[in-house]
């Protein structure tokens, strides 16, 4: 019909601007990884070094720690968010007056900055002058002080996220309970289903692609917080709270060890891929399945 | 289901609200006190308003280049990629190109990689490499309008494409046989009906520029810093300055508010790539 040249025109813009600041960058760490490279110590220029940099990574406590309490961070705050955001949805779907308007206050902290959220948290808990701390002590006689206690300043930092997230799940869920038919809710009713029957047996089969879809979503943004938790807690105290993202910021990049910074970086990305990877197998396997039957 | 206790929920959802608002409100209650008061008994309510720290912030020189640079850049950014995301999407909906659901799903990954990854990447390309004579990306307005396409411009497509896919083909078709050329057609007939589309797009682009912190506070040091790195900025370990800081991040979030009160229905739909649609 029409020349498919102006339509490659059209795109081509699109194209030439992620590959540069999408592709380009990709390959050159992935060069820069297999190279020994400190502009500021010993060896300045750029030498080839083959695997090296992986191997030393292997065995670079201070990263396995950050992956680890990443991954932690990740688990608690995402599956928290799944069940309170449930939770909440299902909330949503009764009828009461007001019902939009609460829903659009619980869209909010979404809009919101990540550094902005980190910072009103720390004035709400910043020991001497946050309001949390002060009431902790004052009604329960608990010290709270997230910087000189690794837990509590984790389980801040989840806290955090589930105040910043929670309503995209509780959204999320709500678009998919609300999509599903009513016939077989009514119809196990009739039959004498108990409560937890009707979740186990029918809701959550029926809106499990929904679920995945959002715990993918959510762990893939969980997995790379930086902002927030830098702003609450710097990563401290010691490096309690010190997630992959952080860890690559403020200790690698810093350090101008260029080849093992870009080594962590490409192992970083490639755990994020399998990780993705992983999910989006669970989440369309099922559905291939179902249509080849 | 079961018989409906609409108090109970009310109550409920008035007290999951407060949850929601209290930080926002309490951030704004430290940003209007004098910094003596902030070590007393915390107070839940204003009693005078002190606006020295929002005089103080408007006030700062540095501060102001911030706003400004932050202002510029997710503007630039936020046309940028409305205006080429409306022309790939154009491209992707009308045209049979070879391959194109391929490179659909492939600017998504660029949204999907982790921003630190590519920190050390994206300093030294724009330190070192993508250099013209003298002049070098880092710490340039340009640079930063540029490299938020990453995040952006595969947002803005995906967003915008449910809404060209959905202007009727025969409407194109008629108008080329009208003798239309295909920028008349774009303009004249495809624009005018994208336009809330489009609206919607270049709204949230704009907004996840001006909240971007990490790629700002790596890739610029003064002449195109942002506000949400000034924000950061004022946390150190000795003093901080919270009723400064405060005020600093209630003007960070002004923009995202009006932005919330405009576009509030198409926030999770954005967030979600278009997966949930209400």
């Amino acid at each position: 019909m029409r020349s498919n040249k102006v339509g490659w025109l059209l795109l081509a813009p699109t194209l030439v601007i992620l590959a540069t600041f999408g592709i380009v960058p990709f390959f050159y760490v992935l060069y820069v990884a297999f190279h020994q490279w400190n502009p500021f110590g010993a060896s300045p220029f750029m030498a080839f070094n083959g695997a090296s940099n992986f191997r030393r990574l292997v065995f670079d406590a201070e990263f396995l720690r950050a992956i680890w309490y990443t991954l932690k961070f990740a688990f608690f705050a995402v599956f928290s968010e799944i069940v309170i955001g449930y939770l909440l949805a299902q909330l949503f779907m009764r009828e009461f007056p007001g019902r939009g308007f609460f829903r659009t206050i619980h869209t909010l902290p979404l809009i919101v900055a990540p550094i902005v959220v980190g910072s009103v948290w720390r004035l709400m808990t910043t020991p001497s002058i946050g309001i949390i701390p002060y009431y902790l002590n004052a009604w329960f006689g608990y010290e709270m002080n997230i910087g000189r206690d690794a837990n509590a300043a984790f389980v801040l930092t989840v806290i955090m996220d589930i105040w910043h997230w929670t309503p995209l799940v509780t959204l999320t869920l709500l678009a998919a309970l609300a999509s599903l038919p009513k016939e077989p809710f009514e119809q196990a009713q009739i039959d004498g289903a108990s409560r937890l029957q009707i979740f186990w047996h029918i809701t959550l089969p029926m809106i499990r692609p929904a679920i995945l879809a959002t715990v993918f979503i959510r762990l893939m943004d969980a997995l790379r917080t930086v902002d927030e938790v830098w702003m609450l807690t710097g990563g401290g105290p010691g490096a309690a709270t010190r997630y992959i993202g952080l860890h690559i910021w403020k200790v690698v990049f810093p350090k101008t060890d260029y080849g093992y910074g870009s080594a962590i970086s490409v192992v970083v990305l490639y755990l994020t891929l399998v990780m993705c990877w992983l999910l989006y197998v669970a989440l369309v396997a099922p559905r291939a399945r179902k249509r080849s039957l | 289901m079961q018989k409906e206790r609409p108090l109970f929920s009310i109550g409920l959802w008035v007290l999951l609200s407060l949850l929601t608002l209290f930080p926002i409100y309490w951030l704004f209650v430290i940003s209007v006190k004098p910094a003596v008061d902030l070590f007393t008994t915390p107070s839940l309510f204003i009693d005078t308003a002190y606006w020295t720290n929002y005089t103080n912030v408007l006030g700062n020189e540095t501060l102001r280049r911030y706003m400004l640079n932050s202002v510029i850049i997710s503007s630039g950014n936020a046309v940028l990629c409305t205006v080429l995301a409306f022309m790939a999407c154009y491209a992707l909906s009308r045209y049979d190109l070879g391959g194109k659901e391929n490179i659909f799903f492939w600017t998504i990954t660029n949204r999907m990689a982790p921003a630190a990854v590519f920190l050390l990447p994206f300093f030294l390309l724009f330190t070192q490499v993508f250099a013209i004579g003298d002049f070098k990306l880092y710490d340039t307005r340009i640079g930063m309008i540029l490299l938020y396409c990453t995040f952006n411009l595969p947002f803005a497509i995906w967003t915008l494409r449910p809404t060209i896919d959905g202007i009727p083909k025969e409407l194109d078709e008629a108008a080329t046989v009208d003798g239309a050329s295909t920028w008349t057609l774009i303009r004249e007939v495809v624009f005018p009906l994208a336009r809330p589309g489009l609206a919607v797009t270049l709204i949230l682009t704009w907004v996840f520029a001006w909240n971007e912190f990490l790629l700002a506070a790596t890739l610029t040091s003064f002449n195109a810093r942002t506000i949400t790195t000034g924000l950061s900025e004022y946390v150190t370990t000795t003093g901080t300055e919270w009723g400064t800081m405060a005020s600093i991040a209630i003007i960070t979030l002004i923009p995202a508010l009006v932005v919330f009160a405009v576009v509030q229905r198409h926030i999770v739909a954005g967030l979600t790539f278009g997966a949930v649609k209400e």
